[in-house]
């Protein structure tokens, strides 16, 4: 239980980097966090007690392994992760480009 | 007992990426916290995972750096201050209320609910020939799921290249 809510204070140190900083590059870093303490909160969900990696081997007992389910749709979320990070990070690039700053607020014409 | 000073050490290093002023200094320090994440994920008995993450956060901090380096710049913090931390608080207080009503349906921790996961660990050796159950997982029960990820990953490629390129097609074909 504490694991889980250590997990949790990780997400709410991503959040208030997103809702809070001003900085284009500190709030991809926000987000970059909150990813990561999702994957570690679903392999986390996963884990047992002394079990062990679930690769086969010879003479051991099947039904003490960690749950791989988890982890192999976490494997494809760590992916999609790197797709969007350098996604949102070129955006970033074009976006300094442009204006000449990362300042979400000096950034005039993209204000409704 | 591992595991929570490992997370320690990643809220420790992510509240420095996330406040400290200079900008490449914050991308080092995200670059610890997954590097931390790779080694909680070996503790937890997930060398696959371990594997991609190192790799993945390699590239991002590639990627991350390209974007910061000589980019730096001092923030000013001006204006409203009160107001956006106040509504910054309110955000993570309603958060962590609905997250910790949803940890109590949970299961605890190191008894994981293997009601899905039970067809596969019994039938996957024999039906797929896969050793590693989480390869098994992913190119074969779940083979939809990778083809949907290399989706993903080539249209964010597509993207990239669509933003990042210098000029537009169109002005080429007007200067020639």
């Amino acid at each position: 239980m504490t694991l889980y809510l250590l997990c949790l204070a990780l997400f709410s140190v991503g959040l208030y980097g997103v809702l809070r900083k001003r900085n284009l590059v500190k709030i991809i870093i926000g987000l970059g966090i909150i990813e990561y303490s999702m994957n570690l909160f679903f392999v986390l969900l996963g884990y047992r007690y002394h079990g062990r990696a679930p690769i086969d081997a010879q003479a051991q007992d099947i039904l003490n392994m960690v749950d791989p389910l988890p982890q192999a749709l976490v494997l494809t979320s760590i992916v999609i992760g790197l797709g969007v990070t350098a996604l949102v990070i070129s955006i970033a690039i074009r976006i300094y480009e442009k204006y000449g700053t990362f300042d979400i607020t000096k950034i005039k014409r993209l204000k409704g | 007992m591992e595991l929570h000073l490992l997370l320690l050490f990643m809220i420790i290093t992510a509240i420095i990426a996330i406040e400290v002023k200079d900008l490449l200094s914050s991308v080092v320090a995200v670059g610890a916290v997954g590097f931390a994440l790779c080694v909680a994920f070996l503790i937890l008995k997930a060398p696959d995972l371990a594997i991609t993450q190192l790799v993945v956060e390699i590239l991002c901090l590639i990627i991350l750096i390209r974007a910061t380096i000589k980019k730096d710049l001092p923030l000013v913090i001006e204006g409203r201050w009160v107001f956006n931390t106040v509504s910054t608080v309110v955000f993570v207080a309603v958060f962590l209320f609905f997250a910790y009503a949803a940890l109590r349906e949970l299961p605890q921790f190191g008894e994981p609910m293997m009601s899905v996961v039970k067809k596969y660990l019994e039938e996957g050796t024999s039906e797929t020939g896969a050793v590693n159950l989480v390869t098994a997982v992913i190119l074969d029960f779940r083979a939809y799921d990778t083809l949907g990820e290399a989706t993903v990953l080539f249209t964010a490629v597509i993207g990239i290249m669509a933003v990042l390129r210098p000029r537009g097609r169109k002005k080429v074909e007007e200067k020639e």
